[in-house]
């Protein structure tokens, strides 16, 4: 019999194909009072090591899970519950924990299912999470991958269908861009939505930079199809720019140019793993990359060497007033100034303070709430 | 994408699709195809281990079976790679090194530097190494450091399945000659590689594992034997740093060292004999450049200065295993002046 006020902390699922996380570090210790948004305990996983935050407030009674155990996706680690609930009630619950810890990954977990739509002779490359309802697809940017997105797609996708693509010359798509243009980019996904039958009017974008002036394009097209537009640190909002970062990422050869270049995505540098410069790496040495970030250079930087190229004024006034539009910025962005966001008439504006350009992955758990609300308001 | 493939199919892949890319690679060695023009199944062998499987119905004409004459066939190839062709020749055991020397170290590796650039030689030697599977002395050798010794040979030892595929894919666009050294035991290793062609550099050693106690830096097989010490060395509190060299020539100086600084301690692992090898190589440029940050001298672990023996016991006891790692690493860890 358990107490229906004790609420359980669970081992989050990180990107889709993730399994098992281990606990490096709890942040809390029993008896401690959190609220929604507090560090618990510092996770790592076989691509990354992150903080788990709390997603609601209360008293930790019992920690579950030890520092140094790998713990199951979803497995409960630690148990919020008042002053009130007894003590027996909150070891029997233990007791379910930890039977689930120590039966370890069931054998059936499978591999993610990794879509493949043909679109303009490319191969576009896509995942989802989630059985029914809305449709949200995540856009990632210049260099990144729908892995950027590892902290969000899973935690968004409860009553939601939530993908996430890799764009025309990232992750796994085919990687010739042809000209490069946020025209083509916005084909690629426009293909996405065709091939994943997402109808007209229920349909989320959400995206990141670079990816972000493609989802406004998108949006710009059909706009009764989109619900809601989240720009995540768009392109296309302002001239200023870090032109050095980006040309900095298109020529890195190796992983000593390259770490302290990816460095400038972060406020907390220390963020950037060996992991996420091998992995970076891996992809930017994958035949076409290189001529691929060259041609999105010229895209997002323009003539003159450091302004933006990119202008999404048009088409966020394409939109009318049939979807509200979203801007997230993190307050230490060092590529894209969040002043910007001040540029995107008639938006709603979230400032997460002390992130950089990667606020989906520094402050994941704010930015999934800035993108339910929007997602809320647009209903 | 990435699936999970093995060492063997990560080295075939990379021959597929750098053949497909570029008509001018050629594939020629004994029993690369095997079976053709002699009584015997059509494409039979693939290599004794199976690397070259399939190419000879899909590239006709461009997987040649030679006669066992390596002086002949390793001389052939590095004249094509003078010609505009790139060659892909299996000297199949490195131990047969000895009847195609010249051809290798006084006319491959001399050219581009004796006819003033003008010359190249993309040329890629694939061949087998290392003792495990009770082939004895003449046929389990270690001898990459001969080739690294000679200015003018890169010589590259892929420890994983996607740096088999990434530096092959390398080795056969670099305009160099290069000596491949696949080790025997590592033809079914799995591991994670994208499908996608991708080169790595050479001269980029991997830091396979981070730790701050003490440093290894080893290469090929032994990567996993250390990696296997490392573990049991974190239960006792020891933390590892691995540097994988991939590739002995050019070497990655700046890792090791970089290493060795913050670490203060260096274990070299190598399955060689122990003279005038990668472990003495990398122990001097350490005690070099890296003295001030020394705390312990340097341990080695290698082979015994024998031939590989016979006896499957012995054999055993020759190559290093995880418990040498552990004990040289403990004795470094451990030291106080």
């Amino acid at each position: 019999m358990t107490d229906d006020r004790i609420v359980p902390v669970t081992m989050p699922k990180w990107g889709l194909s993730m399994r098992l996380g281990k606990i490096t570090d709890w942040v809390v210790a029993e008896g401690d009072e959190v609220q929604a948004g507090d560090d618990l305990a510092d996770i790592e996983t076989d691509k990354i090591a992150g903080t788990l935050e709390s997603a609601d407030a209360g008293t930790v009674r019992r920690i579950v899970a030890r520092a140094g155990e790998d713990v199951p996706v979803s497995g409960t680690i630690a148990l919020l519950a008042p002053p009130g609930v007894s003590d027996d009630d909150l070891d029997a619950a233990v007791a379910q924990a930890r039977a689930v810890i120590d039966a370890g990954v069931p054998d059936e977990a499978a591999e993610p299912i990794v879509e493949t739509a043909e679109i303009g002779g490319r191969k576009i490359r896509y995942a989802g999470a989630g059985q029914d309802g809305d449709v949200v697809l995540l856009i990632h940017g210049y260099g990144g991958d729908r892995n950027s997105w590892l902290f969000l797609q899973e935690p968004l996708a409860a009553g939601r269908r939530v993908y996430a693509l890799d764009l025309p010359g990232h992750g796994t798509s085919t990687k010739d861009v042809g000209d490069g243009s946020v025209d083509l980019l916005a084909d690629a996904v426009v293909g996405v939505l065709d091939a994943i039958g997402a109808s007209g009017g229920a349909v989320h974008l959400v995206g990141h930079s670079l990816g972000g002036a493609v989802a406004a394009a998108v949006a710009a097209r059909d706009p009764r199809r989109i619900r809601s537009l989240t720009l995540i640190a768009p392109a296309g909002f302002g001239a200023e720019i870090n032109a050095d970062y980006l040309r900095g990422f298109a020529e890195a050869q190796t992983r000593r140019e390259l770490k302290p270049i990816v460095a400038e995505l972060f406020a907390d540098e220390s963020l950037v793993t060996r992991q996420l410069v091998d992995d970076l790496l891996a992809y930017k040495r994958l035949d076409g990359v290189a001529t691929a970030l060259r041609a999105l250079l010229g895209t997002l930087v323009g003539a003159d060497g450091s302004t933006q190229r990119i202008d999404s004024a048009a088409a966020i006034a394409a939109l009318g007033d049939v979807v509200p539009v979203t801007v997230i910025w993190g307050s230490a962005d060092r590529v894209i100034p969040p002043a910007q966001a001040e540029s995107v008439p008639g938006a709603t504006r979230r400032l997460i303070d002390g992130a950089g350009h990667m606020p989906h992955m520094e402050r994941a758990a704010q930015v999934q709430a800035a993108i339910e609300e929007a997602i809320a308001r647009a209903r | 994408m990435a699936r999970t493939i093995t060492y063997r199919e990560a080295l075939n892949e990379a021959l597929v699709q750098e053949m497909e890319r570029d008509e001018s690679v050629i594939v020629l060695g004994e029993d690369n195809a095997g079976g053709e023009g002699a009584p015997g199944d059509h494409d039979a062998w693939g290599g004794v281990l199976g690397v070259t499987k399939g190419l000879y119905d899909r590239f006709p004409g461009r997987v040649l079976d030679t006669p066992i004459s390596e002086s002949a066939f390793i001389g052939a190839a590095i004249g094509a790679a003078t010609a505009g062709m790139r060659p892909v020749a299996e000297l199949m055991f490195v131990d047969f090194m000895g009847v195609c020397f010249d051809q290798i170290y006084n006319q491959a590796a001399k050219f581009r530097y004796m006819f003033g650039g003008k010359a190249v030689t993309p040329v890629v030697i694939r061949t087998m190494y290392g003792a495990g599977l009770r082939a004895a002395a003449q046929h389990s050798q270690c001898l990459y450091p001969l080739f690294t010794h000679i200015p003018g040979l890169k010589v590259v030892l892929p420890a994983t399945p996607y740096d088999a595929k990434g530096l092959m894919t390398q080795a056969i666009r670099d305009n160099d000659p290069v000596l491949f050294f696949e080790h025997k035991a590592l033809y079914d290793l799995t591991g994670p590689v994208p499908e996608e062609s991708y080169a790595l550099p050479f001269g980029e050693a991997n830091v396979v594992r981070e730790g701050g106690d003490v440093t290894i830096v080893t290469m090929g097989r032994m990567v996993h034997t250390s990696l296997e010490a490392a573990e049991q060395l974190a239960a006792g509190g020891v933390q590892c740093e691995i540097v994988d060299l991939r590739t002995t020539s050019p070497l990655d100086e700046d890792t090791v060292l970089e290493s060795v600084e913050g670490t203060g301690r260096l274990v070299v692992v190598d399955e060689a004999n122990p003279r005038c090898s990668m472990a003495t190589d990398i122990s001097a440029l350490v005690a070099r450049k890296a003295f001030g940050s020394l705390r312990a001298p340097i341990e080695m672990v290698t082979a015994p200065h024998t031939p590989v023996p016979f006896s499957g016991a012995l054999e055993d006891l020759y190559i290093p295993d995880a418990q040498r790692v552990v004990n040289a690493v403990k004795a470094v860890a451990e030291y106080a002046r």
